[in-house]
């Protein structure tokens, strides 16, 4: 099977340029690993649907546990950057098991940030080793796009709330020890929401079956259900009122990690379409010298590059807490998102036929990379983020 | 026991696929992915850890070469060695460099810096001389163990299997000793993000093959073509070779 082991390097497209020799290397050894752990087994995990735990744990060895969580509870503490960075090269690997370790890696920062001494001493540590996995929970069966309108509702008595509702399409669910709640304890709309952290095992807590996907089949989906689960207030990060923000808050750095991924497979993509171009014949020559094939390669390679430099610019942006970072990321998930989506599926339309096979690993690019254009906010409330800041007073 | 020194060498990534220079001069470096050559990788890992299980104390990486060898330096500072030293030599000096120029460098420095064990790739994958190590210790009149496949150190003697045409070997040699790493002695670790961070403040010594008093490599002489056997053998005769 002709994967990405062997990736020749492409001058202009090359992924390390304008990155800090520090940097370089995180990169280098994420690409070593990806080649070495991820790559072989990318179509396997994919067909027997598997959820890759030992490599997971391999990695957390490495940091990738906790990437941008603070090291004194075990974190990486790096930059937006460098987390952007590693994921790219991951995802050469394997698309659908970079994604859930990004998520695992939203959840533990959100902990992180937003929760007291005693919630990050009890959970940081084992979500940065990955001896515990989390779930991030804010959808459901009736609030997707519109999540500020979630119904899950946590009342309180004496020193528990008490969760019903259900959330849908979650990543990890059933197989993940931490849960992250978004539900409603005050009223209506945004600020009535709280964040909660449910832990595998809470009395209530059930999970729906395992969905059949199109791609990120190396990581379970189920809905979350959630009858009288009684969570200690303890539990609750943040203030109440707080867990919308919260939310949103995970989200920003959440899509620079997911436009990451999807970079990450259409620099992969793009390699194998010029390998396959240099060596495929059709009337007596290879497919290299037909201008329309060099043209869309030209093309696909050039919106690589602008995408890697805008979903820097926001990652930089973000890390930095510049007033333009949520609109940048919006922007640069959006952008990343699509464009690299429309790369790995000319990648594969190149490949003819063989494109078409699970034999050729262009095909699980492009089922894995098509869902990052729907979550973690669709590319269409990208466009709302973006255009509400452009058109307000301060826009 | 206290000093390893350990040699990495800068080579052109393994899964690159090379090509030869247009002037047929040599093969195209510019802007080729370099990393360290795999057996030097498997050279760091066994000296990490010997480290870590406490019959060393301190791991020196070594490199010979221009600026970029640091880059080389630092993933070996990476994977847990303590300070490195840079050997400069770069452009012609460099291309004409070779095993007894790079031996008689790693000699002084194992004396000058006092060390119990020099041990290095058994080759590299762009010149496979496999030569090195074996110059090395017979410069310092150092015991080697060489194509080793497993090393137990025994108080003051190394005990080396080595990988040979036959099987396996296996000797016992006193230190200070060096010894050349073959492809199963151990498997490399990876760096990880926070050894990646703390090598950055671990510190790179600079210095030139003339500070360790080991002259410039002799510029290499024009060969003579012959036509057939019976003139070769009567040149070897006239110059006294044979």
């Amino acid at each position: 099977m002709k994967l990405v082991e062997r990736m020749p390097r492409l001058q202009s497209c090359q992924a390390a340029h304008g990155l800090s020799d520090e940097q370089k290397e995180f990169q280098k050894m994420a690409f070593d690993f990806a080649a070495h752990e991820m790559s072989p087994h990318m179509a396997e995990w994919d067909e027997k649907e598997i959820f890759p735990v030992e490599t997971m744990r391999k990695a957390a060895q490495l940091g990738f546990g906790g990437i941008y969580v603070q090291p004194e509870v075990g974190g990486s503490g790096l930059s937006r950057l460098d987390t952007s960075v590693i994921f790219e090269a991951l995802s050469t690997g394997c698309v659908s098991t970079t994604a859930y370790i990004s998520i695992h890696n939203m959840c533990n920062w959100m902990i992180d940030t937003f929760g007291n001494t005693e919630q990050r001493e009890k959970f940081c540590p084992e979500l940065c080793t990955m001896d515990k996995f989390a779930s991030y929970c804010l959808t459901e069966p009736g609030s997707g796009s519109d999540a500020a309108s979630l119904l899950t509702t946590a009342k309180l008595e004496g020193h528990h709330y008490i969760l019903n509702g259900s959330k849908a399409f979650i990543s990890g669910g059933g197989d993940t020890d931490v849960y992250i709640v978004m539900c409603r304890t005050g009223g209506k709309g945004p600020k009535g929401i709280s964040c909660v952290v449910v832990e595998k095992d809470t009395p209530g807590l059930s999970f729906g079956k395992k969905e059949k996907k199109v791609g990120w089949n190396s990581q379970p989906t189920r809905a979350v259900i959630l009858e009288d689960c009684h969570v200690p207030v303890t539990n609750r990060l943040g203030q109440e009122g707080q867990g919308f923000n919260i939310a949103m808050r995970g989200l920003n750095g959440g899509r620079i990690n997911i436009a990451s991924c999807s970079l990450g497979a259409a620099h992969a993509c793009v390699q194998l379409a010029r390998d396959h171009l240099l060596v495929r014949k059709q009337f007596g020559e290879a497919l290299s010298n037909n201008q329309f094939l060099q043209f869309k390669l030209a093309e696909m390679a050039t919106k690589l590059v602008a995408s890697r430099l805008l979903l820097r610019e926001a990652a930089v942006a973000l890390q930095e807490s510049r007033s333009d970072a949520v609109s940048l990321c919006s922007m640069a998930k959006l952008f990343v998102t699509d464009e690299c989506f429309n790369i790995c599926n000319q990648a594969l339309q190149m490949h003819g036929g063989y494109g078409y096979l699970k034999d050729y690993a262009v095909q699980q690019f492009v089922r894995d990379i098509r869902v990052h254009q729907i979550l973690e906010g669709t590319n269409e409330v990208m466009r709302m983020i973006i255009a509400r800041s452009l058109l307000s007073e301060s826009g | 026991m206290s000093r390893v020194l350990v040699g990495v060498k800068r080579v052109i990534d393994y899964a690159v696929k090379i090509r030869v220079k247009p002037d047929h001069s040599g093969v195209v470096t510019d802007g080729v992915k370099h990393s360290m050559n795999p057996f030097c990788e498997i050279a760091v890992e066994e000296a990490v850890k010997l480290k870590e299980k406490k019959f060393i104390k301190e791991v020196v990486a070594v490199s010979c070469g221009p600026t970029q060898v640091t880059e080389t330096i630092r993933t070996a500072l990476a994977m847990g060695c303590d300070r490195g030293i840079h050997v400069e030599v770069s452009g012609k000096d460099y291309e004409a460099m070779g095993p007894l120029q790079i031996s008689k460098i790693f000699a002084a420095l194992a004396k000058k810096e006092e060390a119990s064990l020099v041990i290095l790739g058994k080759q590299a994958i762009d010149d496979d001389c496999n030569q090195t190590g074996q110059m090395t210790a017979a410069l310092l009149d150092w015991p080697q163990g060489t194509f080793a496949s497993e090393v137990t150190i025994d108080g003051e003697k190394v005990k080396v299997v080595r990988e040979i045409d036959g099987g396996l070997e296996t000797i016992k040699i006193s230190m200070p000793a060096v010894l050349t790493a073959d492809l199963r002695l151990n498997t490399p670790r990876y760096a990880t993000l926070p050894n990646i961070m703390k090598a950055k403040k671990k510190k790179i010594a600079n210095m030139k093959p003339a500070d360790l008093g080991v002259d410039e490599p002799p510029t290499r002489l024009a060969g003579v073509k012959v036509e057939t056997v019976d003139d070769l053998v009567a040149k070897l005769k006239a110059n006294g070779t044979i």
